[in-house]
């Protein structure tokens, strides 16, 4: 290598050090900026997505499905909606949507699980999901809050009580020939919204 | 010192050929690290198809993957996305199977673990996270984990003629449908607004290129009844005459058959992008596209009349008259020399379609190889019914229930149906005879449904 090359090879070292130490300058700035801001307590986070989950989640059932397949009976909400042509489940809706948000955003997850689930996937597995279960059904009006630990990862865990909101609810779950349960009544804890955070 | 010399001398000469050959492409065989499987060997020397990043790791094979499979296994419902993987909750089930990536139950390159399907796994995966089943359903109890895809019963991605509900419903249809479903693309072929359907006097080649045994076929057919004239296909504004147009010019009009032709074995060469080099240094590398496939190429056994036969739209169509009876069978059998196609000249398929010919039968009542492989695909559209042929003939080839919904069960009953498609040795024959076996998933799906009810 000539000197020039060497010298030229060398500043270009130094200025790429000089810009990734620039970004790194950048990114702790941006980090302080941010540290500035009031921080959000996670429970209040896991409180707020819960809030737009359970509150979408009613407004399908009633508003939607309860009305068109209970009430004015001009359509069926169907468990194979496209080969049926009818309206997705409020169960699917929900896991649709859990999906989708997954997909867009890696900093939380949600599922909603039961300890009577008509799909049997959707029954609880890991120890706090138990816990939290068992506690919503047993604890009207309380959720449940943990930390487990999945995959090596930490997690905040909330549970959230879900209710029968509607006689659809009721209805499918009691009629349903995969349901272990058929007792069900209007406002009864059915299950539970499961949400988790990553917490260091 | 010499042999030092020597060493350079041959070693950097062929170094730089090899390195060159990796990133500009050519003949890349000595990069195959070992067979790779009959669903992408056609396209194995373009490796950058697959390997898009010499960086990344899984994700990057899995982006690969989605950009020429995903679409199709949305279609099908997907029963196992990765978005049922991805919760945390899964955690300790992706450990063990990481079913968010195609390539842990499909590796590519592996030739002694690969099985049908081309599944790199033991068959009894399902256990992993299916492992209670028994509980359950009662019925799977003492079965084992190694059946669980035996036809006729699950499959992994597509279940749609599999599912309990489905099973039940169409379970008491009888063998033969009373009224068989025959469905028909009814070629209207109509001028575009402001132009005539056209006649051989108005055939616009230049001389020379104006033969009078194209244009006969020409005038008779849909391009002219369309009021296409040969301009139409054969100018092109850069290359000015073109003698053989290929499926760049058919997409101009017939986008959504390429499309499902490239998706398929017989045109996923001529996807783009794919390309047998690329743009190199000082002229020494030249963009090439892969080309088409022929059959020389193919792993099924073929005619070796056919061998070079290079595969587009014109090839199964005709250049100027796009027969579609002649693409039902002939076309086919043009290449195909495997035992299914051979016995179906003697098959009650076959049969159906000479009785059709010979005017016993109505029209769409035969029933050809393009029946069955490249079926007629029914949609909605604006509310309403858009029906095209399939150009994706591996659409529905395996697992071959996926032939169920959208061909088998247009004539027959579900039973019949999968007793038949789970006979390997009667789909060999192409069909001439009656299942051996019985599929038992529709008896238990019933069964569970009137203990249940009984229960209730």
């Amino acid at each position: 290598m000539t000197r020039s090359r060497q010298a030229k090879h060398q500043e270009g070292l130094i200025m790429g050090l000089a810009t990734k130490a620039g970004a790194v300058a950048a990114l702790l700035c941006a980090g302080a900026a941010v540290a500035a801001e009031p921080a959000i307590p996670v429970k209040q986070v896991a409180d707020m997505l819960h809030a737009v989950m359970s509150s979408d989640r009613t407004v399908y059932t009633q508003k939607v499905v309860n009305r068109l397949q209970n009430e004015e009976k001009v359509i069926t909400a169907d468990e194979h909606f496209m080969d049926q042509k009818a309206l997705p489940l409020p169960a699917q809706m929900f896991r649709f949507g859990a999906e989708m948000a997954a997909e867009k955003n890696k900093s939380f997850s949600y599922s909603l699980l039961s300890l009577w689930p008509i799909n049997k996937q959707n029954k609880p597995r890991t120890e706090l999901e138990k816990q939290g279960l068992s506690f919503v059904a047993e604890n009207k009006g309380k959720n449940f809050y943990g930390e487990e630990t999945l995959g090596g990862k930490k997690f905040f865990t909330a549970v959230y009580a879900d209710i029968a909101v509607s006689p659809a609810c009721v209805s499918c779950h009691n009629e349903h020939l995969d349901s272990p349960r058929d007792d069900f009544k209007k406002d009864d804890v059915m299950g539970g919204v499961v949400i988790r955070i990553p917490v260091n | 010192m010499l042999l030092w010399l020597l060493w350079f001398a041959i070693a950097l000469p062929a170094g730089a050929a090899a390195l060159a050959v990796i990133v500009y492409g050519g003949n890349r065989w000595f990069l195959l690290i070992g067979r790779t499987s009959d669903g992408h060997h056609q396209i194995e020397l373009a490796c950058d198809a697959c390997h898009t990043s010499v960086f990344g790791g899984p994700e990057v094979l899995q982006a690969a993957c989605v950009n020429c499979h995903g679409a199709e296994l949305q279609a099908v419902n997907d029963s196992h996305p990765q978005s049922k993987f991805t919760d945390p909750r899964n955690a300790e089930r992706t450990a063990r199977l990481d079913a968010r990536f195609c390539v842990t139950c499909h590796q590519e390159h592996r030739p002694r673990i690969t099985r049908p399907m081309a599944v790199t796994l033991p068959d009894d995966f399902c256990v992993i996270c299916h492992q209670d089943i028994g509980e359950e359903r009662p019925s799977h109890k003492d079965l084992s984990f190694a059946t669980c895809a035996s036809a006729g019963c699950h499959n992994f991605h597509d279940n749609q003629a599999l599912y309990t509900d489905f099973l039940r419903k169409n379970a008491k249809q009888p063998d033969h449908l009373p009224k068989p479903r025959i469905a028909l693309v009814e070629r209207r072929a109509r001028p575009a607004a402001g132009a005539r359907a056209l006649v051989a006097a108005d055939a616009d080649a230049p001389d020379g290129h104006r033969s009078e045994e194209a244009v006969t076929a020409w005038a008779a057919d849909a391009h002219a009844l369309g009021g296409v004239n040969c301009s139409g296909c054969h100018a092109d504004k850069q290359a000015g005459w073109v003698a053989a147009p290929g499926l760049a010019t058919c997409r101009g009009c017939h986008a959504e058959q390429a499309a499902g032709f490239i998706a398929g074995k017989h045109g996923m060469r001529l996807r783009d992008g794919l390309l047998a080099t690329r743009e190199g240094p000082f002229g020494l590398f030249k963009q090439t596209a892969l080309g088409p496939m022929t059959p020389a190429m193919a792993r099924v056994p073929m005619k070796p009349e056919a061998n070079d036969t290079a595969l587009g739209c014109t090839t199964c169509h005709g250049p100027h008259r796009f027969d579609l009876a002649r693409a039902r069978v002939e076309a086919c059998a043009g290449c195909h020399d495997d035992a299914h196609t051979r016995a179906y000249f003697g098959s009650p398929h076959h049969a159906l379609l000479e009785q059709e010919a010979a005017g016993a039968l109505p029209a769409g009542s035969g029933v050809g190889c393009a029946t069955c492989h490249m079926p007629l695909a029914e949609q909605r559209r604006d509310g309403r019914r858009h029906v095209q042929v399939t150009h994706n003939q591996n659409a529905n080839l395996r697992p071959n229930e996926k032939m169920a919904r959208g061909v088998c069960l247009n004539c027959h009953g579900l039973r019949f149906t999968l007793d038949a498609l789970a006979d390997a040795a009667l789909v060999k024959r192409n069909f001439q005879g009656l299942p051996a076996g019985h599929v038992e998933s529709i008896d238990w799906a019933t069964r569970r449904t009137r203990k249940r009810e009984a229960a209730k």
